[in-house]
């Protein structure tokens, strides 16, 4: 566990920066689900940053209820609950609030936490990584006996937990950024740790020591460039699973309060309807779905393009 | 004599963990903003009652005392307060919760079997199939069912779990109707009942990672039956069953047994979600009930709890490892 393949290699072939950019770039843009991925990402975060531009078009918003798209029993109107004209997506059951909507502006939530977590998991990441792995000695073996115990942690019970910790005046998607991004930082750390310990006996590193550069210079200017295109490809592949994280979160109600828009807890309400209203699952579940297909499709791309000794998601 | 040191390593590391985890669950639950005695003296609460709350549920101590009297409880038991309004907490104590008027202990044992049972069940389906389908798929590659478990793990990596259960629920609970969908039945008074009310939440749980173990026991099968172990056993005139079962399966199993090692406290997350889906009152819906009302005795007990879980499976894991591969 404690020893990557990639760094048992390392001495015969090249670790980092051995693929040329360019041809990786051109992999990539070959690679047809990696960019359809990328397409319908990128859709999914244009439709977050203008959602209300976007609504404004059928008139909707995520907050107004609309009664005279329900039945006197509560249910959408019409066919594939309540699909019109104004609601393109269909209506929720109970409120007749319009799905549209609440999918846009539920894409902040999910893609600012998604984001945000990584972000920090990485941050986190990268930093405990080098010093594992340009230390070694005993700070490595507690830091990698660490990240073997939150890696194996039960990680969703305790972000549970600490949201009793939590003012409610705390905004709660700061908090879910916090908490998935402090547990999310052991599979970036992991790597930049095997990729650290190969850099650090490699010649330019050695030579720039030889010549009396300090840690600091080493670390800013020979190794973290060096490692520049794993950590980016790390980060893109955890975005997913910390939006699977958030929208779980929400679900079992720990999420963002309403009225504020959500998929996961949308997913939750979605629950009571599933017997007489299984389209309101559609809407917010398919767009979970799709998201992290997308961004996962992504991912895998860009590590095939940009680093192919890369494998799993480290989790 | 090696096993033995094995062992004792082994051991004192786990101890070691867990006294670590239990300083770190005290420190993040008890020494926080959310002050237990401020939630128990209620909204109206002067600071006379307030010194009193806290001397009554033993706060008033110096903090590595308090943290002392949460381990020693653990072992020896403790008693709040004292005289005839004193409250017992018999060994082994994790803490009472003066909102439900209960131990901390006797709450998770209502609620621990529900979750126990989810994820019991569904890490035996998801081992068994998982590793079951990736070792056919691996001898029959290419074919049919290869390509069929191949798609589901790459789409199946996608779904959360509470996605597929929904769907669970909605095909074969209310148009297929032949499972029930949601309600728990405990295992002493109807095991078959038991069993039948968990087997969408299983499946659902299970569904996702079988696919990820398939995979992986698939490209593990591949390279084993490429190894040269492999092909001296069948040309020493092995059964093909043996050579697989014995002498590849042993070697494919290491890497899985090492996700499955990290996969448990996913495997505790997931049942906690699972039974929100198919609302069964587990231990999830305990610590949720106990977050929104800031019980903090409850919320430190659950996740010490799940912590000590994960830790003392992970040494079990260990265990496992040891016996399949003799280098460990």
């Amino acid at each position: 566990m404690s020893s990557q393949p990639a760094s048992s290699t390392s001495t015969v072939v090249p670790p980092v920066a051995a693929v040329k950019p360019s041809g990786a770039f051109a992999r990539l843009l070959a690679d047809h689900w990696a960019m359809a991925g990328a397409g319908v990402a990128a859709a999914f975060v244009l439709l977050a940053v203008f959602a209300p531009l976007v609504c404004r078009i059928t008139g909707s918003d995520p907050y107004t209820y609309d009664l005279g798209a329900l039945t006197g029993s509560g249910l959408p109107r019409g066919a594939f609950g309540g699909v019109s004209a104004t609601h393109w997506l269909g209506v929720e059951p109970q409120t007749g609030r319009d799905l549209f909507a609440i999918v846009a502006y539920g894409a902040r939530i999910s893609l600012l936490v998604g984001i945000g977590s990584t972000l920090l998991a990485t941050l986190i990441g990268t930093a405990l990584g080098v010093l594992a792995g340009y230390s070694g000695g005993l700070v490595d073996t507690l830091l990698s006996r660490f990240t073997d115990l939150t890696i194996a942690f039960p990680q969703l019970i305790f972000m549970i937990a600490l949201g009793a910790l939590v003012p409610a005046s705390f905004p709660r998607q700061f908090f879910m950024i916090a908490a998935i991004g402090v547990f999310g930082w052991p599979s970036v750390a992991r790597v930049v740790r095997g990729q650290t310990m190969a850099l650090r006996n490699r010649s330019f590193v050695v030579a720039a020591r030889v010549v009396g550069a300090g840690p600091r210079h080493i670390l800013c200017t020979e190794i973290l460039p060096n490692l520049a295109s794993t950590i980016t490809v790390i980060a893109t592949m955890m975005v997913p699973g910390a939006i699977g994280t958030e929208a779980a979160l929400s679900f079992l109600g720990i999420g963002v309060p309403p009225p504020t828009p959500s998929w996961g807890r949308e997913i939750s309400s979605a629950i009571a309807w599933v017997a007489v209203d299984p389209w309101y699952l559609a809407a917010p579940g398919l767009a979970l779905f799709l998201v992290t297909l997308a961004l996962n499709a992504f991912g895998d791309g860009l590590r095939d393009a940009f680093d192919p000794r890369l494998t799993g998601k480290g989790r | 004599m090696k096993i033995t040191r094995f062992l004792l390593v082994k051991i004192a590391g786990m101890i070691a963990v867990l006294l670590l985890v239990s300083l770190a669950v005290y420190l993040i639950f008890y020494l926080t903003p959310a002050d237990p005695a401020r939630t128990e003296c209620g909204r109206v609460c002067t600071p006379a009652e307030l010194v009193q709350v806290r001397a009554f549920m033993g706060l008033n101590e110096p903090v590595w005392r308090q943290y002392l009297d949460f381990l020693g409880a653990i072992f020896a038991g403790r008693s709040y307060g004292s005289g005839a309004g004193a409250i017992a907490c018999p060994a082994p104590c994790l803490g009472y919760s003066f909102q439900q008027h209960q131990t901390v202990l006797s709450l998770i044992g209502q609620t621990a079997p529900v979750t126990a049972s989810i994820a019991l069940g569904a890490a035996v389906l998801w081992l068994v199939t998982g590793v079951a389908a990736g070792v056919v798929s691996a001898l029959r590659r290419g074919r049919a069912l290869d390509r069929a478990v191949m798609a589901t793990a790459i789409v199946g990596i996608s779904v959360p779990a509470y996605l597929v259960g929904l769907l669970g629920i909605l095909v074969f609970g209310f148009k297929l109707n032949i499972l029930p969908v949601s309600g728990y039945v405990p295992l002493t008074q109807d095991p078959a009942q038991w069993a039948f009310h968990l087997m969408l939440p299983w499946c659902a749980l299970a569904f996702i990672s079988a696919a990820i173990y398939a995979r992986l026991t698939r490209s593990q099968m591949i390279e084993a039956l490429g190894e040269d172990y492999v092909r001296t056993a069948r040309a020493k005139g092995l059964r093909e069953s043996r050579v697989i079962g014995r002498h590849a399966l042993r070697n494919v199993l290491i890497p899985v047994i090492t996700l499955f090692g990290l996969d448990l406290g996913a495997l505790l997350g997931g049942a906690v979600i699972t039974e929100k889906v198919f609302s069964m009152y587990g231990l999830g819906a305990l610590l949720i009930g106990a977050v929104a009302t800031t019980d903090i005795s409850t919320i430190a007990g659950v996740t010490l709890l799940a912590a000590v879980f994960v830790i003392v499976a992970n040494f079990l894991v260990d265990l496992v490892y040891k016996l399949l591969d003799p280098r460990v």
